[in-house]
């Protein structure tokens, strides 16, 4: 009787096939690549019209800035935003996912989308994931309910808040909000509270730097701060600069011919078959 | 029974860079001043820099504590030896102590990076640099600390340090000006802060020549 073995598609969630592997591996020495987390300050808050989020722009590797500029307010819909702290990679990928699920929603229901229905999305795929995928998000928006501010966290759980802040720079923010926070802000006043609140980050925390990005929804629509703050300018630059030779420099020219030249003199006799 | 690993160290990295170049009459040493633990930061405002003799400067990165209790036996060794000769260390001499000091504590070492600078007998720069447990090596330049990887290609790159190899043996020292080799200090340090976490908030620079001792300092990126 012969055995036939039947390939079954994956039926989602994580495949621990190769965690076995991984851990005999990492006990002879070979280690897994390191990811590149964004050591983050990303915070939101409800305001009188809407909601605001802010975040640092500094993406570190160990203790390497590998991005001093990059961007992590990310589109999910016309009336939502999110902010992502965690390995960069996975807060790309899971916000640009649901983004898309989020649009062929609204294709489908013809209605603007819902905070809360982002917000369910994300956390079946991180709960599905059991805390693999390592993003942890403040998710923000207006729909026609009104305005939102959720937390999700890598393992999937969510808080709904008026004030958040996520990230290895989020008690620094914190700090700032705890102090200084009161329901039914104006516009002005939280964006400075924001602010306020990122540029703590930046400054106490090393995994957070250089500029202060910010998103502000509304009823009426969104404004997307890119930059809206750079208190880190470079400190010094040279007058003179500095001169890089163009090539490899070259200390010795030796030339050594490998095989003796010969003449060869035309016109000597025919070869013969 | 597998061994048992210990999940308390008695060590610590405090982070920071330094820096040493060393001139045909003066030599330049500089550090930042953030000291920092994990993703913190303990002060903006912490110097790196010891003097150790009338013409010779340390500069430790690692961690501190540890640096601190170098500086205070090599000190006290310093103190003994004025008594004992009538007169300051010489750089060299200074440098041989260092190397001595660390290797003794081979099998618990000070986890302290240091490179040391002033003038030799002659007035010339010159320029150590050590790994934590005593090694060295008279050289024209040197690094150490956390954004020693980012800033020591482009020593290598400027001043062109000529091979150990090469015979008669060639002078390491940097025919560059006092002033072209601040500058070159400073570019260095603004750009590894651009990228190295643990390096900023001000750098602290000390130059050493014939007229005696001076200190400066400049702003780096607090973030």
């Amino acid at each position: 009787m012969s055995k036939s073995v039947i390939e079954t598609p994956p039926k989602g969630g994580f495949s621990f096939d190769l965690c076995k592997r991984n851990e005999m591996l990492s006990k002879k020495g070979v280690n897994p690549p390191s990811f590149r987390k964004t050591g983050t300050t990303i915070v939101g808050l409800i305001f009188q019209d809407g909601v605001i989020l802010g975040a640092d722009t500094r993406a570190t590797e160990g203790p390497i800035v590998c991005d001093k500029n990059c961007e992590k307010i990310h589109y999910m819909a016309p009336n939502i935003y999110c902010c992502g702290a965690g390995t960069a990679a996975d807060t790309e990928a899971v916000t640009d996912m649901v983004s898309s699920q989020l649009q062929l929603h609204r294709y489908h229901t013809g209605r603007e989308s819902r905070v809360v229905t982002a917000l369910t999305l994300l956390k079946r795929h991180l709960f599905n994931y059991q805390g693999y995928v390592s993003a942890a998000l403040v998710l923000g928006g207006v729909d026609v309910t009104g305005p939102h501010l959720h937390t999700i966290y890598p393992h999937g759980s969510t808080d709904t808040l008026p004030f958040a802040t996520m990230g290895s720079g989020s008690l620094a923010a914190m700090a700032v909000f705890e102090s200084k926070y009161r329901e039914g802000l104006t516009r002005n006043e939280g964006i400075e509270l924001v602010t306020e609140a990122i540029c703590s980050g930046i400054f106490n925390d090393l995994g957070s730097g250089s500029n202060v990005d910010i998103c502000v929804i509304t009823k009426g629509g969104k404004e997307y701060l890119r930059n809206h703050l750079q208190p880190n300018p470079r400190t010094y630059t040279s007058s003179k600069g500095y001169s890089f030779p163009k090539k490899t420099e070259v200390l010795l020219t030796k030339i050594i011919p490998l095989k003796e030249k010969v003449e060869i003199i035309e016109g000597g006799d025919a070869m013969e078959e | 029974m597998p061994k048992e690993q210990a999940n308390w160290s008695p060590y610590d990295n405090n982070g920071g860079s330094c820096v040493a170049v060393a001139g045909a009459d003066y030599c330049v040493i500089a550090a930042d001043t953030r000291m920092s633990t994990g993703y913190n930061i303990l002060t903006r405002d912490y110097s790196k820099i010891c003097k150790l003799a009338d013409k010779c400067v340390m500069a430790s990165s690692g961690f501190q504590a540890d640096v601190k209790a170098l500086q205070k036996h090599l000190a006290a060794r310093h103190l003994i030896y004025q008594h004992q000769h009538n007169k300051q260390m010489s750089c060299p001499a200074m440098a041989q102590l260092l190397s001595n000091t660390l290797y003794y504590k081979r099998f618990f070492p000070y986890y302290s990076f240091n490179v040391l600078g002033g003038l030799d007998n002659e007035g010339k720069g010159c320029v150590f640099t050590y790994d934590a447990v005593g090694s060295y090596e008279k050289v024209g330049y040197s690094c150490q600390g956390s954004g020693s990887t980012l800033i020591m290609p482009f020593l290598d790159n400027q001043l062109k340090s000529p091979s150990p190899l090469l015979l008669p043996a060639q002078d390491a020292v940097t025919p560059l000006a006092e002033a072209e080799a601040i500058d070159l200090i400073k570019t260095v340090f603004a750009s590894a802060s651009e990228r190295d976490i643990y390096t900023g908030d001000k750098l602290e620079i000390v130059v050493i020549n014939a007229d005696g001792i001076r200190r400066e300092y400049m702003d780096l990126r607090k973030d």
